[in-house]
């Protein structure tokens, strides 16, 4: 079934820094090396200052659900069988206007659709964890415990 | 140089509404046409201006030779889907009172019933440009990116289920009193509402518009050749259109409030080329693919201030014939039909001309607006006095 998912093309010119981070377990983010304005997601020119030159910043990896959704069927074939599954919108600790998509998963291994719908709260504190799809490695979100790692 | 009240629309056509209609794109849109130009007691000929959808299947030649046109001296697309509509009018109307053309006509014919034809449903394995941050986690449509939206609103501000209802009943009781609408038969209750099943929570089944075929058009002169037509002149009173910064369409979740959409701005410019202000108008045509939007419109265009959306649909105030503002006379998107907002502005004329099925008579404008959650457009129409 997997190879039924929509994957990101990692091979797209401005992002692609971004999933080669993330194959090495790292949320990044584009920033702009002349206003030093974050921005989500990357894209060519800083929308501040119009510069080209940019870099990429390690975020901590940690933030809060914005929002999310509960999605049931008519969806696309390999989706609609693992529905109802959630997707979330998570805001950043460093900048809470660069946000995320991305689904709360209850292990680093567990399947985004096995997770607890019960679980998911606007406002939760969440960080990341990488889940390898196909070669690809999606940034997915667990629930911030009292044991921090 | 302002356009307001210096081109008006003279005639609007459409064709039956329906699922799995036989005919092509190309054949609805010329019948709707041929539509119009008859309600207006226009001659084909005559026509010089086109304004279409990008996303139109039947371009502008072959209209123009199906339809036996003259030579067309303005034409042009505006993108973006559901957004297009107010502005394909507003175009026409640009290029009328500027001297581009003399008698426009502005359409949208549609063939979306089929499962397949749904754009989500057609994308490769690998995704790329804005959809690689939102489609590989299961955000597949545009149901699912409306409602991230929507449940940070219900968080911010408060709004209920039973609001989200109060926008769906209303346009399914305006519907019931339209025959040409696809639910003119077909009552819906609150508990019918609450009880439906999920599509993406926390928007259920009648949250979302229908998919329909079928095509509508609109023919658009100036003010003075209008005086000669057949119909009342209804006129081009404003028109606005916006892409707000750092917009990304339906998935506004990465600006810095992405809960202030594309309609506030789009507001802000029709207002200031009006005469009127939201407290004059009475009755509104508010683009609603899905429930939600018609509150963020609500905000937007002014009828209420940020976050006061729910409590404002609340004692029927959206219903004909006695609420404040009496939305979607002939049903809208979520109960006429959906053909990408394009019924609203006909039922806007109607309205103006006093032959729609829920009149509202003390209005001296419509309001008519398209998609919001993309980049934008609006009319202010004006009622012959």
């Amino acid at each position: 079934m997997s190879e039924q998912w929509l994957l990101p093309d990692i091979e797209d010119a401005d992002s692609a820094p971004f999933w080669e981070a993330a194959a090495r377990g790292e949320l990044v983010a584009q920033v702009c090396a002349s206003c030093g304005r974050r921005r989500m997601p990357p894209r060519p020119m800083c929308p501040q200052c119009r510069s080209l030159e940019h870099r990429w910043e390690t975020l901590s990896g940690r933030g809060t659900i914005w929002s999310f959704v509960t999605a049931h069927p008519p969806l696309l074939p390999a989706y609609e069988a693992v529905a109802p599954y959630n997707v979330i919108v998570v805001a950043t600790r460093e900048d809470p206007a660069v946000r995320f998509v991305g689904n709360l998963v209850e292990s680093p291994e567990a399947p985004f659709y096995r997770t607890n719908l019960a679980l998911l709260q606007i406002g939760a504190p969440v960080r990341v964890v990488f889940q390898e799809v196909c070669g690809v490695y999606l940034p997915r979100w667990m629930l911030e415990t009292s044991e921090r790692s | 140089m302002d356009i307001k009240d210096r081109t008006a629309i003279v005639g609007i056509g459409q064709t039956r509404f329906g699922k799995g209609l036989p005919e092509s794109e190309l054949s609805l849109a010329c019948q709707a046409i041929s539509a119009a130009l008859d309600d207006a007691g226009i001659a084909p000929r005559e026509v010089d201006g086109l304004v279409m959808f990008s996303m139109e299947n039947g371009r502008e030649v072959e209209i123009a030779r199906n339809l036996g046109l003259g030579a067309i001296t303005y034409f042009g697309e505006v993108g973006y889907g559901g957004g297009a509509g107010c502005a394909t009018v507003g175009h026409a109307a640009m290029a009328v009172a500027t001297g581009q053309c003399r008698v426009a006509v502005a359409w949208r014919a549609r063939k979306r019933s089929a499962k397949t034809s749904r754009p989500w449903a057609n994308v490769g394995s690998r995704v790329s440009g804005s959809a690689q941050w939102t489609r590989p986690f299961g955000l597949l449509r545009p149901v699912d990116e409306i409602a991230m939206l929507t449940r940070r609103y219900m968080y911010e501000y408060g709004a209920t289920r039973d609001h989200l209802a109060n926008v769906a009943l209303a346009c399914r009781k305006h519907a019931n009193r339209n025959p040409n609408a696809t639910f003119y038969d077909r009552p819906l209750t609150r508990e019918q509402y609450m009880s439906a099943r999920w599509i993406s929570e926390p928007l259920c089944l009648y949250d979302n518009c229908l998919e329909t075929d079928g095509a509508l058009a609109v023919v658009v002169t100036s003010a003075e050749r209008a005086r000669d037509a057949k119909q009342p002149p209804v006129y081009i009173h404003a028109f606005a259109q916006s892409i707000p910064p750092q917009c990304q369409p339906m998935t506004n979740y990465f600006c810095d409030d992405p809960l202030r959409g594309p309609a506030w701005d789009c507001a802000r410019l029709l207002w200031s080329k009006s005469d009127f202000r939201p407290e004059d108008v009475r009755v509104a045509q508010i683009y609603d693919a899905f429930t939600p939007l018609i509150l963020l419109s609500l905000e937007g265009y002014g009828f209420c201030k940020r976050g006061e959306a729910g409590p404002f649909t609340e004692g029927g105030a959206l219903e004909w014939p006695d609420g404040r503002l009496p939305i979607n006379t002939s049903g809208g998107g979520l109960s006429e039909a959906y053909v990408h907002g394009f019924n609203l502005i006909l039922e806007g004329v109607r309205q103006m001309r006093g032959t729609s099925t829920c009149p509202v008579a003390d209005s001296p404008c419509c309001l008519v607006t398209s998609g919001e959650g993309v980049p934008t457009s609006a009319l202010l129409l004006r009622r012959a006095v």
